[in-house]
């Protein structure tokens, strides 16, 4: 018998790459070097041949039309939300509302459930690393209702401070809103420890999943978690498709996010009768034809392997930290014990922005900013760092010529 | 003193400078000296008011008017940045506000700089023609009629 089957067969790099079409291209002219793909990831050809192929033989409006197109188009919508489902180990079709990404995601919940649920002097719990997404729905509401925003501080090393938490839940705590893996730093947030103690105070939890979909296995019953939101299109799906996931009974007790088509059983003017789950919270016409094509993504992560891909991300990781500090001047920002191939770091004497662009010169693209976590920034006293975040197809080779770039990018900017 | 070259004189001038650069490194390393030359700003014009909204890097930008000419001052904390504002003051700081409102400043695209102009966040030579602009909007409104005082 052959032992090695049983061992999950290393990535064939190569031969992932010629799935990504863009990557064969050049900026600048030089051959492109993708390193954004925490901002948004590149899409695999069965994804863009999936969207093409929707409007090439299929295109009909879903759920409501009786002729064949109709009926093809709401099967193939539909199966994205089986898909999905398995994807995240919900324990029903039901429970999955797609949305156009995280952030409607979130304000879905704080529209609907938070403005039926949260009262004057109630508090809601997020984080230092939030997501400005992850923020600002939760202070307008906390600004309607009169209601308290706690915040979660966070350690050099770009950690929760977990004491802090456990003393900030108590009666008054109605939600927590935590970010599963944090943008800016690739922190990885214990959250099935947090949805645990915030349930012992009887306060429900919403997990921010926008950059840990694609990186962690995500199992929401195993996490119990109430809300689960992320976007397709750092999923190698296509931009304008999100998924939240509620627990039923949250969803059914909650009021509808907007209203239209698509989301009522019947309409008078005297009175609407709300479709049920998930259709009374997915007004009007949907993104039909990108919501098709995301199981095709779904199905590239599946058939390339979950822990293939991690295993491959980690080493990439853990390579990029040693090159890139051999630096002079480098500090990269974010050292959690558990992270995901997101680095953050600043150069001495060096601006974020100079260093993107001269980047660029090389074909090298990476974020810099602030990442839209502003406070996080100011947590660390800087004015935003530069960002490199790998996915299945980035490779050592192309961190070897990251770290070339930035010794070139310091001896311009000296 | 040689005479004052126009505007266009002085566009043209830098697109025979950049036209000396084939690498996109080298073009880079010459705004980045730009910036260098230019003065730095004193700390107290470093105000939120002073501010360029619409940069990734902070940018500030004052204007003078002297002898109905305006005269731009600024400074950046990002080098590149610094370097495109010098070269805009370059062409434009000791001008009438007229000539500066009627600047196309066309050079920009002519050196393979648009992508600074593009509409995003990160990008603030947009944002730092139109504070430009302003200032000579300003001026003109108050000096209608410019005399040479």
């Amino acid at each position: 018998m052959n032992v090695s089957l049983t061992i999950p067969k290393q990535l064939d790099i190569t031969a992932i790459r010629q799935e990504f079409p863009v990557l064969n291209r050049k900026v600048k002219g030089k051959p492109l070097i993708y390193l954004d793909n925490a901002a948004t990831s590149q899409k695999p050809q069965r994804v863009i041949d999936a969207i093409n192929y929707y409007y090439s033989n299929h295109n009909a409006n879903i759920h409501r039309g009786i002729h064949t197109l109709a009926e093809e188009a709401t099967a193939a919508f539909e199966e994205t939300r089986d898909a999905v489902k398995s994807f995240i180990g919900a324990g029903s079709r039901e429970e999955i509302i797609f949305t156009k990404g995280t952030t409607e995601g979130i304000n879905l919940v704080a529209y609907s459930w938070g403005r039926k649920n949260i009262q004057a002097g109630d508090e809601i719990i997020i984080s230092y690393m939030e997501h400005h997404s992850n923020i600002v729905p939760w202070q307008l509401l906390c600004e309607e209702k009169k209601a308290v925003l706690k915040v979660i501080p966070i350690s050099d090393k770009g950690e929760l401070l977990m004491e802090e938490y456990k003393n900030m839940l108590g009666p008054k705590t109605k939600l927590v809103s935590i970010v599963h893996v944090s943008n800016a730093l690739g922190t990885v947030n214990p959250v099935k420890q947090m949805i645990s103690d915030a349930h012992a105070v009887g306060a429900l939890v919403m997990v921010d999943g926008a950059q840990s979909a694609v990186h962690l296995d995500i199992d929401v019953l195993d996490l119990d978690c109430d809300f689960f939101a992320f976007s397709a299109h750092k999923l190698y799906g296509p931009t304008g498709v999100g998924v939240l996931y509620g627990k039923k009974e949250l969803l059914e007790s909650m009021p509808p996010f907007q209203g239209g088509g698509e989301m009522i059983k019947e309409v008078s003017f005297e009175k609407t009768i709300f479709n049920d789950l998930p259709y009374k919270f997915e007004a009007g016409t949907p993104n039909i034809a990108d919501v098709i094509a995301f199981k095709y993504a779904l199905q590239f992560i599946h058939s390339t392997g979950r822990e293939r891909i991690r295993l491959h991300e980690q080493d990439l990781l853990e390579y990029a930290h040693v090159e890139l500090e051999k630096i002079p001047g480098l500090q990269i920002i974010g050292k959690a014990r558990e992270k995901v191939s997101v680095v953050s770091f600043i150069i001495s004497n060096a601006h974020p922005q100079d260093i993107g662009i001269l980047l660029d010169n090389q074909g090298i693209a990476l974020r810099t900013g602030h990442h839209c976590a502003q406070p996080l920034m100011d947590r660390f006293c800087i004015p935003g760092t530069a960002r490199a975040s790998f996915a299945v197809y980035n490779t050592k080779f192309e961190i070897d010529e990251l770290v070339k770039g930035l010794y070139k990018v310091v001896k311009i900017l000296s | 003193m040689s005479p004052q070259l126009s505007i266009l004189e002085t566009e043209r001038e830098i697109i025979e400078e950049f036209a000396l650069f084939d690498s996109w490194d080298d073009k880079y390393e010459y705004i980045i000296d730009m910036g260098k030359t230019l003065p730095a700003l004193e700390p107290i014009f470093k105000t939120d008011e002073n501010r360029v909204r619409g940069c990734q890097s902070s940018v500030w930008l004052i204007a003078d008017y002297q002898e109905g000419k305006l005269i731009y001052k600024a400074d950046s904390d990002a080098m590149i940045v610094k370097g495109l504002i010098s070269m805009l003051i370059r062409v434009l700081s000791g001008r009438t506000a007229d000539e500066i409102l009627g600047a196309k400043l066309d050079f920009i695209r002519e050196i393979g700089m648009t992508t600074h102009l593009a509409q995003t966040r990160s990008n603030g030579l947009l944002s730092m023609i139109k504070q430009m602009k302003h200032y000579a909007i300003a001026y003109k409104i108050k000096d209608p009629v410019p005399s040479k005082n």
